[in-house]
């Protein structure tokens, strides 16, 4: 028996359920209800650029918060040992086994005009907020759901990070922030790329989330391509070319991070 | 650790917390409304005569662990033969592998639709009654469950010993029962690790579920969605806070599980070198 065979069944299964349904994405996005050639639904897709560009404006600054929250905490957790960082791990993987729907959906009831935190507002007399429904709602739903994802590959990069390199640098005279920007920060690079791709490619393609919190008027680009295939503007031809277009500049904005282009890419997702 | 550090991971914590807190708070909620208006269990007990809830959660646990187990056996395969592979053959196939996990989920879900609803149709013109449902939502869940187990597995077959295979192929066996009784042996982790993940994603999926369900049966988070439009039956918090409570006793027994295994190996370590020692 040839070894390489074993991989066989996988092959057939990649160019059936991942090759096919890529190439069926670009049939449909240049073809019409008819099914032939049109390019009208690339122009189509051209009209929601505002939402393309608010779509990754929202992601962006979700992503960079992310980062600065979720930094400290992966280095926190990368300097403890034993019982202390493995119950961090656990009460931070622990979540994500409630369903991701009921969780933002509990952010809705806090949230709403008579919800908690404004029953709590005016309880303590400091009025009413307007939260949900709104821009910044969308943002913390998309930080509180991807945050694990940014902190869990920071973790793993920080860990191997040894105690000795950091006291070297303090024993050679180096200072708090000398030694983060010189050893802390160049050694955990390979995990905010990570980190920063896993929030990122999620919180630009939600509709989950707009959905819940981010009422009518905060529709993103995941939104639109929902309502095409299974919403009330069912056009699968314009549905495919926006999803095409989403495709390309998730690969574009990868491919600018460097993320695609170096070795050892499952050591780091994992 | 300093105080600050401590109040970090504190507020972090009661952060990522603080809607669970709600979710349980609300399913020992007397009315159905998002005010508490007083204490009761009739939800637990309604629960289970829900029999749509009921069918949703068997068909969520069902698609998991047939998509999880299929997933790990192909992938595993798959990873094995890749290893073998030549350099160009194995880049290409690694490419498309990546494909699920960095691609937008409602694209790997849409594709899937697309892929579903053209194959119906070609079905239709054989004769066939091709439908939306067990076999859609598993076959979906199945892809994006391989790409895990062979990232997973990849690694420990580079760290695999192959004098130990070899010597295998020594005694007689042919190479199918060495990779059974040696091979598997030595990368059980790998495999391990990946069901899990594979697991947890298919369990928490939402988005390719979603387009890939048939009418007949939903899993879990579909059926959530479909009640977030209107509100949330207080059942379904009842099922999350048993499964909050259930996931956090299994890990908090394989915490103490393996903190005893720690300290037995570290007095074991201790006793060798105080042997060597004298």
């Amino acid at each position: 028996m040839n070894s390489r065979q074993a991989a066989y069944p996988y092959l057939m299964w990649t160019v059936v359920f991942i090759a096919v349904p890529l190439g069926l994405i670009m049939y449909f996005a240049f073809t019409d209800m008819q099914g032939s050639l049109s390019m009208q639904n690339l122009v189509q897709a051209g009209r929601y650029s505002s939402v393309f560009v608010k779509s990754i404006w929202l992601a962006a600054i979700s992503t960079v918060l992310c980062l600065v929250i979720g930094y400290p905490m992966a280095y926190l957790m990368s300097r403890m040992k034993g019982v202390g960082s493995r119950t961090l791990l656990m009460l931070l993987m622990l979540p994500m086994w409630m369903n991701f729907l009921l969780r933002t959906y509990a952010w809705m009831t806090l949230l709403e005009n008579n919800g908690v935190i404004n029953n709590i507002l005016s309880f303590i007399g400091l009025g009413h907020l307007q939260m949900i429904n709104t821009q910044g709602a969308v943002v913390l739903g998309m930080i509180y759901n991807y945050i694990p994802f940014m902190i869990l590959p920071l973790h793993s990069v920080m860990v191997k990070i040894q105690n000795d390199v950091i006291e070297a640098a303090q024993d050679l005279g180096a200072g708090p922030g000398e030694v983060f920007t010189k050893i802390v920060f160049p050694l955990s690079k390979p995990g905010i790329k990570t980190g920063v791709m896993m929030v990122f490619v999620p919180a630009v393609s939600t509709f989950i989330i707009s959905q819940m919190l981010g009422g009518g008027h905060n529709q993103l680009i995941g939104d639109i391509i929902e309502m095409q295939f299974l919403g009330n503007a069912y056009n699968p031809n314009l549905g495919s070319a926006i999803s095409l277009v989403l495709m390309l500049l998730v690969l574009m904005c990868m491919s600018v991070s460097g993320f695609l282009d170096d070795e050892g890419v499952e050591e780091r997702l994992l | 650790m300093k105080w600050y550090s401590k109040t970090y991971i504190g507020v972090f914590l009661a952060f990522l917390y603080l809607p669970i807190m709600i979710l349980i708070i609300f399913s020992f909620n007397d009315t159905k409304g998002r005010t508490f208006t007083g204490f009761t269990t009739k939800w637990f007990v309604q629960l289970f005569s829900d029999a749509a809830v009921m069918d949703a959660l068997w068909t969520t646990i069902v698609v998991a662990l047939v998509s999880s187990v299929i997933a790990t056996v192909m992938g595993t395969a798959a990873a094995f033969g890749l290893e073998k592979m030549d350099a160009k053959l194995k880049s290409v196939v690694m490419n498309l592998t990546y494909v699920p996990i960095i691609n937008p989920e409602i694209i790997t879900g849409v594709s899937f639709m697309l892929l579903f609803v053209t194959a119906k149709k070609w079905f239709a013109t054989m004769g066939i009654d091709f439908q939306f449902g067990w076999t859609t939502l598993i076959l979906a869940h199945i892809t994006f469950n391989v790409p895990y187990i062979i990232l997973n597995v990849l690694p420990k077959l580079r760290q695999l010993d192959h004098s130990l295979v070899e010597a295998a192929m020594d005694l007689g066996c042919n190479p199918l029962q060495a990779f059974l009784k040696v091979t598997i042996h030595e990368i059980r982790p790998g495999i391990m690790a990946g069901f899990l993940m594979a697991l947890t994603f298919s369990m928490d999926d939402f988005v390719v579920s979603y387009f890939t369900t048939g009418a007949k049966h939903q899993t879990l988070s579909v059926m959530i969605y479909a009640m977030t439009k209107k509100r949330v039956s207080p059942e379904i918090n009842a099922l999350s806070t048993m499964i909050f409570i259930a996931v956090l006793a299994v890990l908090v027994i394989v915490n103490l599980l393996e903190r005893r295994n720690e300290k037995k190996l570290k007095q074991v370590s201790l006793k060798g070198k105080d042997g060597a020692a004298q």
